[in-house]
């Protein structure tokens, strides 16, 4: 079988499950997205009822594996009593570790707005939440976007290892095919090109721009 | 509505410890491999051949933004294909090297990059050699900048072997699915799984962060 | 470019000669066929309004630059080029090791090694390119911390000294060197006001007590007033106008060289 002859009869598979993919990463990156600007802000609070609990659920969840808290949401919590789909429990999973990682990118960024910025906001009598609406979050835009661009990558890459409770993703189809014709070169081979093209081609740039944008809001480009 | 069960729980736990050492074993070794791979990638991107360094670059953008499960599979099915007899252990080495080998190149090259230009400037007024600049005060410079993200990516591999359980290396992950196999209890051995990952990689990023701190104090880079 | 056919440079000559020298990033000339001759001992300040070229000048005589067109010598040698049959090409890293060590420079940002404490600072090149044992670096090196007035700090890092001090200290590492020429870049621009007096100090002893041969970029016209014996007026990478001090700051000719010291002399 020539490798045209294998993408003719499996290219439109290995496109059904990209799609899924797409759609975890999706889901994922917005669970992902509420939960670091949640827990980032808790985890900068004085106060210690809410920034005791970030702390702990971001050292938890960045100290364990993804794998890890994969299973544990997939066979684990169905023994007490809820059982999620494939689906859920990926998305639930990929949401949870990297809204961890995220938290701590948010924290980062607001931090790294020099003190000037918060005393000069204040001297204009700005309350609280203006201060951080209107100065501080704004700023940290430039600062916060390319590390979560990364961070967005690898959550894509990520999203593999729901094949492994068994969604029908890129990866899931993969080993699929491999199982049935043993064209691992190709199979694997084709993947791993399409796993590629969504982050160079399209999620990269996408990212890219969004950095372009807010540096251009800010006045730095 | 299921029970801890303690009795099982130690019962199972010499397996697991068992197995805790084949993933810290798995993780060394992985570590110390991509960490010679990251400066075999770094100085590949560095040679006075423009074709080299482009096709070096690409590839490791190319390892670096596709998954690490879908590269384990491929190589360990597709070795075979070409003759070439990979064991389970081999084919996680050669990719958990390879893959966080691409990470380690970044951050060599970033180090390498956040040594101040003025440092090679008054180098070079001073008439050093290139190696000699290197040696003497680019690399102590860069070596706490690559230092964090060095002990990132080891407590990194570290939290991604569960993966190496796909393919059959006996890690932890793979031992605990194995005993939920056997016994139909998965309650304990998946979250004994979560807790030794918990207390290893703590205290690991913990001690990382401790030695950064010190090694800038040795190095006399007191505001840095 | 084609080899250029070396004037022979004679006997007793400059020191330092630019001889047609052009320097451009792209687009923008930023050393327009410069001619520039210094003579042995002489102290040259340079003078000019932003952007005119002067970290230039002396950047491509340190050969952290490359130029596009001309020739520097340095003691009647070719520093820039090599001799190559009747002509000269560019020259070579290796040929450039070999004759970079005749200068030496003082950076406005210091650039001191902050892993290194002050004494070895100034004992490292001594030893690795000039060959001294560690004694003799040493010696050399505690006497120009004295020279500067820093030896009771020689074991700090530059972290732990003030700006006027890691400035002072880079003065020695150039100096352990022994260059015939010193390269001093704006080296007061980046000190608090009350610390520019004592680096001050250092190049006046310099220029007094060892004769030594420097080139001074400079926004203090007092003290290049005071210590010079010629002042360059850059102005769009060529020398405007030169000459003593008294005639450059009392009658300068050119107009764009009143306009520069109206405008600095003003803010004063
Ligand atoms: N690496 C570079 N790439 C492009 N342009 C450069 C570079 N270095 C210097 N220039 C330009 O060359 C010109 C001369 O620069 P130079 O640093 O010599 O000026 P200067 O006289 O020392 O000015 P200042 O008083 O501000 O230090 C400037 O227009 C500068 O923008
Ligand atoms: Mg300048």
């Amino acid at each position: 079988m020539s490798y045209w002859e294998f993408l003719a009869e499996y290219l439109p598979k290995l496109a059904s499950g990209a799609l899924m993919t797409i759609g975890v990463m999706i889901c994922a990156t917005l669970l992902a997205a509420a939960i670091s600007i949640l827990f980032g802000l808790m985890r900068l609070s004085r106060n210690w009822a809410f920034q005791g609990p970030a702390t702990v659920y971001i050292e938890f969840f960045r100290g364990t594996s993804l794998l890890v808290q994969l299973y544990w949401i997939y066979y684990v919590l169905p023994l007490m009593g809820l059982t999620l789909t494939p689906f859920v429990s990926g998305v639930l999973a990929l949401g949870l570790n990297f809204g961890a990682y995220g938290a701590e990118i948010v924290r980062g960024g607001i931090q790294s707005v020099p003190r000037g910025q918060w005393e000069a906001a204040r001297a204009l009598n700005l309350s609280v939440s203006q201060q951080m609406r209107s100065i501080i979050i704004p700023q940290t835009f430039p600062i916060v976007l390319p590390p979560v661009a990364n961070l967005t990558v690898e959550l894509l890459k990520a999203t593999a290892l729901v094949a492994l409770i068994s969604a029908v993703d890129l990866m899931f189809v993969a080993k699929q095919i491999n199982a049935t014709t043993w064209l691992s070169a190709q199979t694997f081979g084709t993947a791993l090109l399409i796993y590629y093209v969504m982050a160079r081609i399209a999620l990269i740039p996408f990212l890219r721009w969004l950095e372009v944008l807010a540096a251009r809001k800010v006045g730095k480009a | 509505m299921m029970e801890w069960r303690w009795d099982f729980t130690f019962e199972i736990l010499p397996r697991m410890l068992w197995a805790t050492g084949n993933t810290l074993l798995a993780a060394g070794v992985g570590y110390l491999i991509a960490v010679v791979v990251g400066l075999v990638l770094m100085l590949g991107q560095r040679t006075p051949s423009r074709i080299i360094n482009v096709l070096v670059r690409e590839a490791v953008e190319f390892i670096r933004s596709t998954p690490l499960l879908v590269q384990l599979f491929f190589v360990f099915f597709v070795a075979p294909q070409f003759g070439i007899k990979l064991s389970a252990w081999n084919s996680a080495m050669l990719t958990i090297g390879l893959h966080f080998g691409t990470y380690l190149s970044e951050v060599y090259r970033g180090a390498l990059e956040g040594v101040p230009k003025g440092q090679w400037e008054a180098c070079r007024a001073l008439n050093f050699s290139t190696a000699y600049t290197y040696r003497r005060v680019v690399l102590p410079q860069a070596f706490p900048i690559a230092l964090p993200g060095m002990g990132n990516y080891l407590v990194g591999i570290f939290k991604e072997t569960p993966l190496l359980a796909t393919i059959g290396v006996a890690e932890l992950m793979h031992t605990a699915n194995a005993l939920g196999a056997e016994t139909y209890r998965y309650l304990e051995p998946y979250t004994m799984v979560g807790f030794i990952f918990l207390i290893i990689s703590l205290p690991t990023a913990m001690g990382l962060r401790r030695l950064e701190a010190a090694v800038s104090r040795a190095q006399g880079n007191t505001h840095l | 470019m084609d080899t250029i056919h070396p004037q022979k440079i004679a006997q007793g000559g400059p020191l330092v000669r630019f001889a047609d020298v052009t320097k451009s990033y792209g687009d923008l000339t930023v050393l327009d066929r410069l001619n520039l001759d210094i003579e042995q001992n002489e102290m040259v300040s340079i003078i000019g309004p932003s952007g005119s070229g002067k970290t230039t000048v002396l950047r491509v005589l340190m050969t952290l630059e490359t130029i596009n067109d001309g020739v520097i010598y340095v003691d009647g040698e070719p520093l820039t080029h090599m001799p190559k049959g009747t002509g000269l090409e560019f020259a070579s890293e290796k040929y450039l090791r070999d004759r970079r060590s005749k200068i030496g420079m003082v950076f406005q940002q210091f650039n001191l090694f902050p892993h290194m404490t002050a004494l070895q600072n100034c004992v490292e090149a001594p030893m690795k390119v000039l060959g001294l044992s560690r004694d003799q670096a040493e010696d050399r090196a505690l006497d120009l911390l004295k020279l500067v007035g820093m030896e009771e700090k020689k074991d700090h890092h530059p972290s732990r000294l003030s700006g006027g001090q890691q400035q002072r200290v880079a003065i020695a590492r150039a100096l352990a060197m022994r260059p015939k020429v010193m390269l001093l870049d704006e080296v007061t621009s980046a000190l608090d006001p009350e610390v520019i007096g004592e680096v001050l100090n250092v190049i006046r002893s310099l220029n007094s007590e060892h004769s030594l041969t420097m080139i001074m970029v400079t926004h203090q016209m007092g003290f290049a007033r005071e210590i010079s014996d010629r002042v360059c007026f850059f102005y769009e990478g060529k020398i405007a106008e030169q000459g003593t001090p008294d005639q450059l700051f009392d009658d300068p000719q050119n107009e764009r060289t009143k306009q520069f010291l109206h405008a600095v002399l003003d803010a004063n």
